[in-house]
């Protein structure tokens, strides 16, 4: 069973008088632990597709899918819930709370969500900075790391609560090119580690290299799809 | 709770001035009512104690009509002594009335020998009236009070009357008073007392014993015009009127009326409606409390979500629920309440010890030098901090609503 499914999916905005259309008619299918990215210019979709994967938006037509849950009949609070169970987040700015140090950002999306208990969240955090590598900064908070190292953060709490698919929008686009690398290689070795499905956008075509699956899209549609492990266009 | 209490309590302390300026800012208000509560209280009680304990008594019993023609101070409406047997054992039966004084009230003419004058005067048994008024004593500016208030053949004169008739203690005067049959009969007395004037109805009246006014007004049976009554517990002063009502409103005049009328200091004294007054004001600064409250948390919440709409797209995007997200703001607002209410009860209270501790003079009418010692009932302070901290959550609600309403997408785009 398909993680991400799409079927005829589309969203237009309304911008003033103007009806803008976003997406325009997409079908394609994600499967579990999988590796892939959207590549293409800017306005070409990529953000408002993973929007729409991440239940942040709605689709105005169409059937996504997304664990299989029809996402477009999501509530607020159903959708916040849904989100926090089965999607991670790394965004470009990173977005960590600048009030709480590193181990309290990636324990809030716990802490929002029932069912953890102290000594579970404990594990969940230490074994997370660890693989990410931030164990000695765990009392520090955002102001006080790198880039770099908030999005080593970003990505231990998009993970944190176990989801099924984390989505990264552009998560290179504010680093240099080792550390873009480094965060790249960091979501890899998650993907490989935890079996979760990562869905990045990016139009910088040395991280494309990496992703094991690459949908192209332009003005709104999906114009190639390739398989790297396979080869199949 | 302690998840959204910590991160509402750190986003706070993230605009240190901000928190600290607006803290204050409900501090002095919380310092201000408070403050104005407690010393217009303590005025009002020193009032009202003064007034009740030192002449009128917590409730004052009359025969009908009494009271509308006091001016006069007629003698054709005493009270005879059957009147005041049924009175007495009325009152005797309620556990509320620490005393009772009956009084003849009626008005003379004082003469030194060379100078005569108009004197209100009260007849009482000093023993039974200094129960129920026990302030009379502290008002003697000279006399002594220890071998009781006076004998037969003394006179308490009004500090007034005795400075204009330049009256010294220990002097004769002579007391003429016309009886209820228009004869006028005379008696010499010595003045044992002078007596500090007072605001409110009779607080410049003169004092003589009980018999020698029956015998100037040639009154041979047992009479009284008023009986001052004085009450355990002041605030019982609703239910002891009406349970005296009920007792006595069986007995009825030849019109069919109730014989007696009974009526508390508050309908006595025209210091209740200054008393009246102090209440209105304590509200009306109790309102610009709440409207510095309301609109200083608002202000700052207001802010507080527009400075915060990325983060607070990022925690919905990370699944806090709306109602999670309202909660946040709603602590914040609430945490600001708390803290300013509790700061400022606590230098209410350290400002009241100080003012106990070097108590407030100041002067009412031609009362000089009263000392104002001010106090602060517990329930007080609960009251307004409770109202500080529930105007502080609902100023938070409006920006917490707009903050827990916000799309993810869209507040994410917001630079």
């Amino acid at each position: 069973m398909s993680l991400v499914y799409a079927k005829d999916i589309a969203k237009t905005y309304q911008a003033g008088e103007v009806q803008v259309r976003a997406i325009k008619g997409l079908s394609f299918e994600i499967e579990p632990a999988s590796f892939v990215s959207f590549v293409g210019p800017s306005g070409s979709g990529k953000t408002t597709l993973l929007n729409l994967i991440g239940c942040l938006d709605r689709p105005t037509s169409g059937h996504l899918t997304v664990a299989g849950t029809e996402v477009a009949s999501l509530g607020r609070s159903d959708g916040a819930r849904f989100r926090g169970k089965n999607i991670g987040f790394v965004f470009q700015d990173f977005n960590l709370i600048p009030v709480l140090t590193v181990y309290e950002n990636v324990e809030y999306p716990l802490l929002m969500t029932a069912g953890y208990n102290a000594r579970e969240r404990r594990e969940r955090i230490e074994t997370l900075l660890e693989a990410v590598g931030m164990t000695d900064q765990l009392k520090k908070y955002p102001g006080q790391i790198s880039g770099g190292q908030k999005q080593r953060v970003a990505v231990a709490r998009a993970l944190v609560g176990s989801p099924k698919v984390v989505l990264a929008d552009e998560p290179t686009a504010n680093l240099d090119h080792d550390t873009a690398f480094m965060v790249i290689n960091l979501m890899k070795s998650m993907k490989a580690e935890r079996e979760t499905a990562f869905i990045f956008s990016t139009h910088d075509p040395k991280i494309v290299g990496e992703a094991e699956i690459v949908y192209t899209l332009e003005d709104g549609l999906l114009v190639s799809r390739e398989d790297r492990r396979t080869g199949d266009e | 709770m302690n998840n959204i209490l910590k991160i509402a309590l750190r986003n706070l302390l993230r605009y240190k001035r901000r928190t600290l300026l607006t803290s204050a800012l409900i501090t002095i208000g919380v310092m201000a009512v408070l403050l104005f509560v407690s010393i217009s209280g303590a005025f009002k009680s020193m009032m009202i104690g003064q007034i009740t304990d030192s002449m009128l008594g917590h409730l004052q019993i009359h025969k009908r009509g009494y009271v509308a023609s006091i001016d006069n101070l007629p003698l054709h409406l005493n009270l005879g002594g059957a009147d005041m047997q049924k009175l007495e054992t009325a009152l005797d039966a309620l556990d509320d009335v620490e005393a009772y004084s009956p009084r003849i009230k009626f008005g003379g003419m004082l003469s030194n020998f060379e100078e005569t004058t108009n004197i209100r005067l009260n007849g009482v048994d000093p023993v039974r009236e200094i129960l129920a008024s026990p302030l009379l004593s502290k008002r003697f500016l000279q006399g002594e009070t220890s071998d009781g208030l006076l004998k037969p053949g003394e006179i308490l004169m009004p500090e007034l009357l005795a400075l204009g008739m330049n009256v010294k203690l220990g002097a004769t005067v002579v007391v003429v008073a016309t009886n209820q049959d228009g004869s006028v009969n005379a008696k010499t007395f010595i003045v044992s007392g002078i007596l500090e004037g007072i605001s409110g109805p009779g607080g410049r009246d003169g004092y003589i014993h009980l018999d020698d006014a029956r015998e100037i007004l040639r009154i041979t049976e047992n009479e009284a015009n008023e009986y001052a009554i004085r009450l355990k517990n002041p605030d019982a002063l609703e239910s002891v009127g009406k349970q005296l009502a009920a007792g006595l409103g069986g007995e009825l005049n030849k019109q069919g009326k109730p014989k007696y009328e009974i009526h508390t200091w508050e309908k006595l004294s025209p210091f209740y409606n200054i008393a009246r007054m102090i209440d209105m004001m304590t509200l009306f600064i109790k309102l610009m409390l709440i409207s510095i409250v309301l609109v200083s948390v608002m202000n700052v919440m207001i802010m507080a979500v527009f400075e915060r709409i990325r983060e607070i797209g990022t925690i919905a995007a990370v699944g806090t629920s709306p109602g999670k997200i309202l909660s946040l703001f709603l602590v914040e607002g609430l945490s600001l309440g708390i803290l300013g209410s509790v700061v400022g009860a606590a230098l209410s209270l350290a400002a009241i010890a100080v003012l106990q501790a070097s108590p407030l003079t100041f002067d009412f009418g031609r009362q000089k030098g009263l000392l104002l010692s001010p106090t602060l009932d517990p329930m007080e302070i609960v009251v307004v901090s409770l109202l500080v901290v529930i105007v502080s959550t609902l100023a938070s609600l409006q920006p917490a609503y707009k903050a827990s309403r916000m799309e993810p997408v869209t507040a994410m785009r917001q630079v």
